[in-house]
């Protein structure tokens, strides 16, 4: 994997910052960022589906990525934890820094990066041959945590931090299959918090639940971006004016637009961006 | 409707259906008459000295074929030492780590291995082992048998494997979690009935072959005390019984057949029993 910066120049203009729009507050001016991705493009075979994406993620916020079916959300969400190492003949160009750390550098270890950038995938995937409890801890105990007392103690705190806890308490020991879709969707959040990561990557969480369990996954991102970075894809578009501080919109690969969410909605510079938000795009 | 055309087409049905019910009475049919056959020849010669007793000389009445019985287990348990862990871990390779092409040649030599009739495996073994050190062994059978698993246990492996979606590997990727562990805690544990399942039915097939053992293990009348020594097995026993022209060992002969098919049976209803209902891992 190749990691040459091809034009230190940017394609697009860092999000200029504008005024807060009314319901969604600005970041804080001159924090640190959490992903700085310059120049990211994403081969698979042959198929060029990222061009040159380049934009920053702020942290302890919630960054929504949103555009067409194909337009190379995923793919752009899956470079940020290096899923794409996985998959044989994907190629991953530019640099992605995590708090200014390259994480495609020669000497970074891809099983690290991992831990320190959580996921949570569209369908819900607890692991069957586990309990509500062992799902929960997992990531811990196949990383060398063995201490039973600390295993209890994290394995509460996810769940709580998942807001599962009150829903599993009395069951801890059952299959995990035996929760509902949204528990379980909960169940893998809690699961990829319990690693303790920095930023947290959801892929649609949402897609496959029904509007109450809905909801909870939404109050749920509410209450994470309190501690952590979020960056959520989603095809919602509600769902992302509702939850999310700054709204990427990726079309064909690029990145056509990046700004606070209220402007991304109401107000876009990008025609584009407008058709799409308004439901007139094709 | 013409009734005339309609009463044809009845008729037309009913034939086919009834076709259709005698071919799968006819799949049925002989497990059937063997069991009833060999329940019927063979129930009245077992007794406990069938399992206890070792083979009696010609003329003397009695007896049984206890060394046959412990040799076809040991040279099952020598056979898994070789066949399990080399067809596991095979089967994880292909599954999880193999490249393309790799992976291609692998599964043609497995799938032509596993057409490769059985006294071919008995041949070979005998010109590579038996022939050099000059002696039938315990050890060259089960080698013998251990070679015919590989390929069985190999194929199951990597298609229980493959059935485990891959959104739990990306999970458990995402979590950071390096390679091995994945394979090892969370694919294999995911596909361990059908893994099993799949060794279980390759011991069932092993167990009854005779055609390898006729080069390797030769067969003998006494307990196998040593596993560089020729030792007995049921199929063996059975075969050599058989075709003997003394009544009382064709007695024994068909007792033999009942105990070796019953044994294969049970490790086939046990294989069903394990996997009953226990597949939503994989459906889902």
């Amino acid at each position: 994997m190749t990691n040459e910066i091809h034009s230190p120049a940017l394609q697009s203009a860092p999000p200029a910052p504008v005024p807060a729009a009314p319901a969604v507050p600005a970041p804080p001016a001159g924090s640190a960022v959490t992903f700085d991705v310059r120049q990211l493009n994403v081969w698979f075979g042959s198929h060029h589906v990222l061009r040159g994406v380049s934009l920053e993620i702020l942290p302890k916020a919630v960054t929504a990525i949103i555009g067409p079916s194909g337009c190379g959300k995923s793919t752009f969400l899956r470079a940020l934890n290096r899923m794409h190492d996985l998959v044989p003949g994907a190629r991953v160009e530019g640099r992605i820094a995590l708090f200014g750390q390259d994480l495609y550098a020669r000497d970074v270890d891809a099983t690290l990066v991992r831990r320190r950038v959580g996921m949570v995938f569209q369908k819900s995937n607890p692991f069957p041959t586990m309990s509500i409890a062992e799902n929960a801890t997992v990531g811990l105990r196949l990383n060398g945590l063995r201490q039973k007392d600390l295993l209890q103690e994290r394995m509460e705190r996810s769940l709580r931090m998942a807001a599962l806890w009150d829903e599993v308490k009395d069951r801890l020991h059952a299959n995990a299959l035996s929760l509902s879709g949204g528990q379980q969707q909960r169940l893998c959040i809690a699961r990829a918090l319990a690693i303790e990561p920095e930023v947290l990557l959801m892929d649609e969480p949402a897609s496959a639940l029904d509007p109450l369990a809905t909801a909870k996954i939404e109050e749920l991102i509410l209450q994470l971006k309190q501690d952590y970075t979020i960056v959520i894809v989603t095809h919602n578009m509600q769902q992302a004016a509702r939850i999310s501080g700054q709204t990427a919109f990726f079309y064909l690969g690029e990145l056509v637009e990046f700004d606070q969410t209220g402007r991304i909605f109401t107000n876009p510079r990008q025609k584009q961006t407008e058709d799409y938000v308004t439901g007139r795009f094709g | 409707m013409n009734p005339w055309y309609y009463h044809w087409r009845k008729i037309k049905s009913s034939c086919v259906s009834a076709l259709c019910l005698l071919c799968a009475l006819v799949v049925i049919a002989p497990l059937a008459l063997v069991l009833f056959n060999l329940l019927q020849k063979g129930a009245s010669s077992l007794d406990l000295h069938f399992f206890t007793q070792l083979p009696k000389p010609v003329g003397e009445s009695g007896g049984g074929m206890a060394n046959a019985i412990v040799g076809s287990a040991t040279l099952l348990g020598l056979a898994g030492l070789m066949g399990i862990p080399v067809g596991v871990l095979g089967g994880i390779y292909l599954s999880e780590f193999g490249s393309l092409r790799m992976n291609w040649a692998v599964r043609f030599a497995a799938d032509i291995l596993n057409g490769t009739p059985s006294i071919v495996w008995g041949i070979v073994v005998y010109a590579l082992v038996v022939l050099p050190i000059t002696r039938y062994s315990a050890y060259a059978a089960g080698l013998a048998l251990g070679l015919m698993m590989i390929p069985l246990i190999l194929r199951t492996t990597e298609e229980m494997l493959v059935m485990v979606p891959n959104s739990y590997r990306e999970a458990a990727f995402a979590l950071g979690i390096p390679h091995w562990k994945i394979v090892l805690h969370i694919v294999l544990k995911t596909a361990g009935r059908g893994i099993i399942t799949g060794i279980l039915l390759a011991a069932a097939r092993v167990a009854g072959e005779t055609a390898p053992l006729l080069f390797t293990a030769l067969g003998n009348d006494y307990w196998n005390h040593n596993l560089s020594d020729p030792i007995e097995a049921l199929p063996h026993k059975i075969f050599i019984y058989a075709s003997s022209p003394f009544s009382d060992w064709n007695r024994q002969a068909w007792a033999g057949a009942l105990v070796l098919i019953l044994f294969v049976l049970a490790l086939n209803i046990g294989v069903r029993v394990m996997t009953r209902g226990r597949t939503p891992h994989l459906a889902k």
